[in-house]
């Protein structure tokens, strides 16, 4: 009698523990379509055709064809999948429309060398910072974080000034030695390294191990998730720039893809999801291939102190 | 044993700082060269009254600065923005860590999901977030069938609702990591001993949990108002140079002294909001000390 009533309690809270999960569970996903909606939308839309395109959002990019006799819906028809999949879009892009090839090469050549060169200049300054610390460290370390916490309304009154004087305006240059020195990754990988213990350094100094050796075989293969992370964090961040080259970068055919895709015209706009895609792909791969360095690298990047 | 010679300690000391040298001079010249050394001509341009003059005014640019009705337009709406979305930006992504603790179905596909924003471009969405807010776009037509009437998202106050949804849209995903890493680091026992002791959740929440959270609070509170000032990306790629007024930020305002060249309001509006970013975050973290010792006693 006595466990009968026991088992019921246990069923009843146990049925509420389900219905609680299964409520929480449908939360997520109602967060988890909105998160995904646009990136999905932008990508399944690359494969409409332009009149569909055109037939669905003519309303909104005004489509003013001569003629004028495209169908074009009168509210917007926001649709995930296409009415016909072609990828004749891509084809256009790709081979016959130079011009959007030319600007994403322009993204490639601005992000890349900051990304690398961020990146190897922040490992060794790291290594300084976590190596050999002083009163003098801590005071430079604490004027890099500050620097990193500007926004760029106010570091790019200084660099503009810089490469006025070093006449690198309108040059790709403006835009990339900034970037290769900005301590964001500094900063990530000095958290990384502090959390080396002491003891397998000294262990290693004391087999008479030289500095090189101790930065290269034993800081940089401990801070592998670290390094791949800050790499994607960069990548990302200036793969989006948007205010560096709109100030030093006024010739529009220097200008990266980012600011290009908000200026493509209205005739085009079937094109502008799948060149919207391919701008996509190389952040994309990244995250797919490095998901978990990356919120471990997150996760280094809490707290600035300590 | 003579004074002058070195011992193996002063040696090897010596021998230390010339290395920390070496590992982080290419950096720190970097550093100089780029953003400090022209940081200090940016505060002596802010003093003078013109490059050719070269008169010390002291203040006068300042005032010109915050007298001027642009940039008091553009720090007004940075302000009125930065206001909803960085606390909006920490509750909401300290809610999506915690749905994330329970016991969910799928839950790292849930939380690759609310991270992918971070890795979309954002010029690359922009043509979805224009058929979405759009006059006769998607949202108009989704409350058109709740009988509301059409909302001009661009051209309207409705325009800061907007940005905000763009805002936490990219950045939540990213807050929610860390909340998800500080809340795993919260000691297990604690929160049971108290749930032992017949403590609802939301007092467990309260009086356990939010003490433990208090420096990813702030750090988060930092991360997010920093990322508040990049919001000018998503205005720009959707509007343009000149956007509706309440969507202009402080960004377009550099972007107008930039193309006139006017150094003298350029270095003093960017001192100005170095100084008040500087205080704002002197005060998280002043904040966040005093509350943080509530915990040790």
């Amino acid at each position: 009698m006595r466990k009968k009533r026991t088992d019921n309690k246990l069923l009843r809270s146990r049925r509420r523990r389900v219905i609680k999960i299964a409520l929480l569970t449908l939360w997520a996903a109602a967060f988890a379509f909105l998160f995904l909606m646009p990136t999905v939308l932008t990508i399944t839309n690359s494969f409409m055709s332009a009149s569909e395109i055109t037939a669905n959002y003519g309303v909104i990019f005004e489509t003013t064809k001569s003629g004028g006799k495209a169908y074009i819906s009168e509210r917007v028809n926001l649709k995930f999948i296409p009415d016909k999949v072609t990828f004749k879009q891509y084809i256009t892009v790709l081979l016959k429309s130079p011009e959007y090839l030319l600007k994403f090469w322009n993204s490639v050549i601005l992000v890349v060398p900051i990304v690398i060169f961020q990146v190897l200049i922040a490992l060794s300054a790291a290594y300084s910072f976590s190596r050999f610390r002083g009163k003098g460290k801590e005071v430079i370390f604490f004027a890099y974080i500050v620097l990193m916490l500007m926004p760029y309304q106010v570091t790019l009154v200084p660099n503009y000034l810089v490469a006025e004087k070093l006449g690198l305006l309108g040059s790709r240059w403006a835009v990339i030695l900034p970037g290769v020195f900005s301590p964001f990754s500094v900063f990530i990988l000095t958290k990384c390294m502090r959390r080396i213990p002491e003891d397998m350094i000294e262990a290693a100094r004391l087999d008479g191990a030289s500095e090189w050796h101790i930065f290269t075989r034993i800081c940089l293969p401990m801070c592998r998730g670290a390094i791949y992370s800050v790499v994607i964090l960069v990548f990302i961040d200036y793969w989006n720039m948007v205010e560096q080259a709109l100030i030093m970068l006024p010739d529009t055919d220097m200008q990266p893809l980012s600011i290009f895709l908000s200026k493509i015209n209205a005739g085009e706009i079937g094109l502008a999801f799948a060149v919207a895609t391919i701008y996509m792909v190389p952040t994309i791969l990244l995250f797919l291939h490095g998901e978990e360095h990356l919120v471990e690298g997150i996760t280094y990047s809490g707290g600035l102190k300590g | 044993m003579t004074r002058k010679q070195p011992g193996p300690e002063q040696l090897r000391r010596r021998k230390d700082r010339l290395n920390s040298l070496i590992y982080l001079s290419p950096s720190l010249i970097g550093v100089m060269v780029f953003f400090l050394v022209p940081f200090m001509v940016v505060i002596y341009y802010s003093v003078i009254d013109n490059p050719v003059n070269k008169d010390f005014v002291l203040i006068d640019n300042f005032i010109k600065v915050i007298k001027n009705s642009a940039f008091k337009q553009a720090a007004a709406n940075t302000a009125k923005f930065s206001l909803v979305a960085v606390p909006g930006a920490v509750v909401l992504a300290l809610l999506l860590a915690m749905l994330l603790e329970n016991k969910i179905p799928g839950k790292s596909r849930f939380r690759t999901f609310f991270l992918s924003p971070m890795m979309v471009p954002v010029a690359s969405v922009v043509l979805i977030w224009q058929v979405i807010f759009h006059y006769n776009g998607a949202l108009n037509g989704l409350l058109s069938v709740f009988g509301v009437d059409p909302i001009d998202w661009m051209k309207t106050d409705y325009s800061q609702i907007m940005i905000v949804i763009l805002f936490w849209w990219k950045n939540l995903g990213y807050n929610m990591i860390l909340f998800m890493a500080a809340l795993a680091n919260i000691p297990k026992t604690l929160v049971e001993a108290a749930s032992v002791d017949g403590a609802s959740s939301f007092s467990r929440f309260w009086h356990i949990k939010i003490r433990y959270l208090s420096p990813t609070i702030l750090f988060v509170t930092i991360l997010s108002l920093i990322n508040s000032f990049k919001v000018f990306r998503e205005v720009y790629l959707l509007t343009g140079d000149y956007p509706y007024e309440t969507l202009y930020m402080l960004q377009h305002f550099m972007n107008n002294k930039f193309s006139s060249f006017d150094y003298q309001m350029l270095s003093a509006a960017a001192i100005i909001m170095a100084v008040v970013i500087v205080a704002i975050i002197g005060a998280l973290f002043y904040a966040e000390n005093r509350f943080g010792k509530d915990v040790e006693q």
